[in-house]
């Protein structure tokens, strides 16, 4: 996975930071179900880089959607520099495509901390589809198993619902169909959302469930499991 | 253990049987022991031996009616009756009777505390008579009894496994990677499962316990109704499979709160407390100011269970 760094310095960029834009999201079944999982590094590391560095800027990841058109990327990003940002480096994955067609792209970037919701909103202005913004906006990671007739009742508009409906993003799926595809199959996702926006995640994920006859095997919060 | 108390039990089967065996162990005298159509009653305390070798023999159990339980000089009631869903009868009505008439009750029995438990509490606030029922939840584990010790208003939620066929079934699955229907066929041939396991896997069972502890947190308004509940019986082995490699596992888990119950099958983490093996049952007891406190062991059996309502027993005030 390249990454391709166009401005800006590394020094504050604490190791998390870097460790996190290595990570390699895990696609294990996506080909088999005819579905366009979206690949995506794992939001929980992005809590290590919330501790302060020494400007007052700290390290944000921020995940996009974009148009495949040329222009996009650079009009797609001046909201960070016009609101006081400052590019790190850019992971634009050409040969994923996200439920709605658009390409997944990946920024690092860093700012004081109460620039950050600037940031956000002037990329949103700007008609950018921002999936991820930050630690806060992705907080949780949780796991979800579906049982039923997954590749007949359209996988792939399943997940375009999840990341729509409940509003999570999917970070990687496993497709077990031991008895082919158009038996009963299962498959887990790994899912990030918002953090406090997890009961309201799932309670979406329910319905979409209950409208396309699946099982859903939710995860148990709370308590020490 | 505290006074002796005169047992009245209703209900012959496993447990019944078992609590009239071990009553003595616990300074208890049985004077009325009755199964669905005869009873044998004995205020100076019947010979529990002979009751037991004539139920197990297929005999009568004594020559009188049932009813006349009710007319014994006894102290408790013990209700061990089959748990029936609605109107909870014959149990609720036995628990009724023994109140009205100044008695203490103590249940095996879940149907009364699930689908009546506000009735049941206002029938108790009118009687010299109180009600227990720890072994309505969990079997041998004490469940009740350690959330009336912590207060149940410093309870903020109990979650766990509450249904030890179900878990044999699903620990099968996983450890084998065989089918539902497989290892429900061989949870049959054991004895783990009865001949009719619907209430097990379709998660009613473990929902009324968790009724029964939401009712306990919130002090009443839930019965079966109100409980989301989901079964097993979906979950294929490649389900187990999934779980299994991202370090989880799938287990059948109810969750009570002041505001509501669910049980349905859960991802745990494969190596946390949640995740028991076989037909052993837990419950996380989540407080508000003490953590989570863990509970496991049998959560059915005979004597398992008239374990714990030996320990209700000795628990009851004077009357
Ligand atoms: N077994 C466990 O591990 C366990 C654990 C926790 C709670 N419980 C609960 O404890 C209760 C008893 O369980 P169990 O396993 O002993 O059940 P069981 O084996 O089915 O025994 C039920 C007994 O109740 C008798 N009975 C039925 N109607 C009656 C009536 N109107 N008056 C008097 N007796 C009557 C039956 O009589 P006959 O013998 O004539 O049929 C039988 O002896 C159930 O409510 C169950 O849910 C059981």
């Amino acid at each position: 996975m390249g990454n391709e760094p166009i401005g800006g310095s590394d020094s504050d960029r604490d190791a998390a930071a870097k460790s996190e834009s290595d990570a390699t999201a895990k696609t294990t079944a996506d080909a088999d179900a005819g579905a366009d999982v979206e690949p995506q590094t794992e939001a929980e590391t992005e809590t290590g880089t919330e501790t302060e560095t020494d400007g007052g800027v700290r390290p944000y990841t921020v995940r996009l959607e974009l148009v495949d058109e040329p222009g996009e990327l650079l009009r797609a990003l001046s909201p960070i520099s016009d609101n006081g940002g400052n590019l790190l480096s850019i992971h634009h994955e050409r040969g994923n495509i996200t439920p709605r067609g658009h390409i997944p792209v990946e920024v690092d970037l860093e700012c004081p901390p109460e620039r950050f919701d600037d940031i956000v909103e002037g990329l949103r202005d700007a008609g950018v589809n921002v999936i991820q913004a930050g630690a806060e906006r992705y907080g949780e990671e949780i796991s979800i198993v579906f049982v039923g007739h997954l590749v007949e009742n359209d996988l792939s508009e399943t997940l375009s619902r999840i990341e729509s409906e409940a509003e999570a993003a999917v970070i990687d799926l496993s497709l077990a169909a031991p008895d082919g595809t158009d038996a009963t199959a299962s498959a887990r996702l790994r899912l990030a959302v918002d953090s406090g926006r997890t009961d309201a995640a799932l309670e979406s994920i329910r319905s979409i469930g209950a409208d396309k006859d699946l099982t859903i095997v939710e995860p148990l919060l709370g308590g020490e499991a | 253990m505290g006074a002796s108390r005169r047992l009245a039990i209703l209900g012959a089967g496993d447990v019944g049987r078992s609590v009239a065996d071990l009553a003595s162990e616990y300074g208890h005298e049985v004077v009325a022991l009755a199964d669905s159509t005869t009873a044998t009653v004995d205020p100076n305390g019947i010979d529990v031996a002979a009751a037991l070798d004539r139920k197990l023999g297929g005999d009568e159990i004594g020559a009188d009616d049932p009813t006349v339980v009710f007319e014994t000089d006894y102290d408790v009631l013990v209700e061990a009756t089959p748990t029936t869903l609605g109107d909870a009868d014959p149990g609720f009505t036995h628990a009724k009777r023994a109140l009205e008439t100044d008695h203490h009750v103590v249940l095996a029995n879940k149907g009364p505390v699930a689908e009546r438990y506000g009735e049941l509490r206002e029938l108790e606030a009118d009687s010299a008579g109180s009600i227990r029922f720890e072994a309505t939840v969990g079997g041998a584990i004490p469940i009740l009894s350690t959330i009336e010790d912590s207060t149940p208003q410093a309870v903020t939620a109990v979650r766990g496994v509450l249904n030890g066929t179900a878990n044999f079934i699903l620990t099968r699955m996983a450890a084998e990677g065989l089918d539902y229907e497989h290892v429900l066929a061989e949870a049959q041939d054991l004895g783990v499962a009865e001949a009719d396991p619907t209430f097990d896997v379709d998660g009613t069972d473990a929902a009324l316990k968790f009724v029964i502890l939401a009712n306990v947190l919130a002090d009443g308004g839930f019965s079966l109704e109100d409980a989301t509940v989901e079964g097993i019986q979906n979950v294929p082995g490649s389900a187990l499979d999934l779980a299994a490699e991202d370090g989880r596992t799938i287990r059948l888990i109810g969750e009570a709160t002041r505001d509501g119950v669910r049980v349905g099958p859960r991802l745990v983490p494969e190596n946390g407390a949640l995740a028991v093996t076989g037909t052993r049952n837990i419950v996380q007891i989540e407080t508000r100011n003490a953590g989570s406190l863990h509970s496991s062991g049998r959560g059915a059996g005979g004597p398992e269970t008239a374990t714990a309502v030996l320990s209700d027993v000795g628990r009851l005030p004077p009357l």
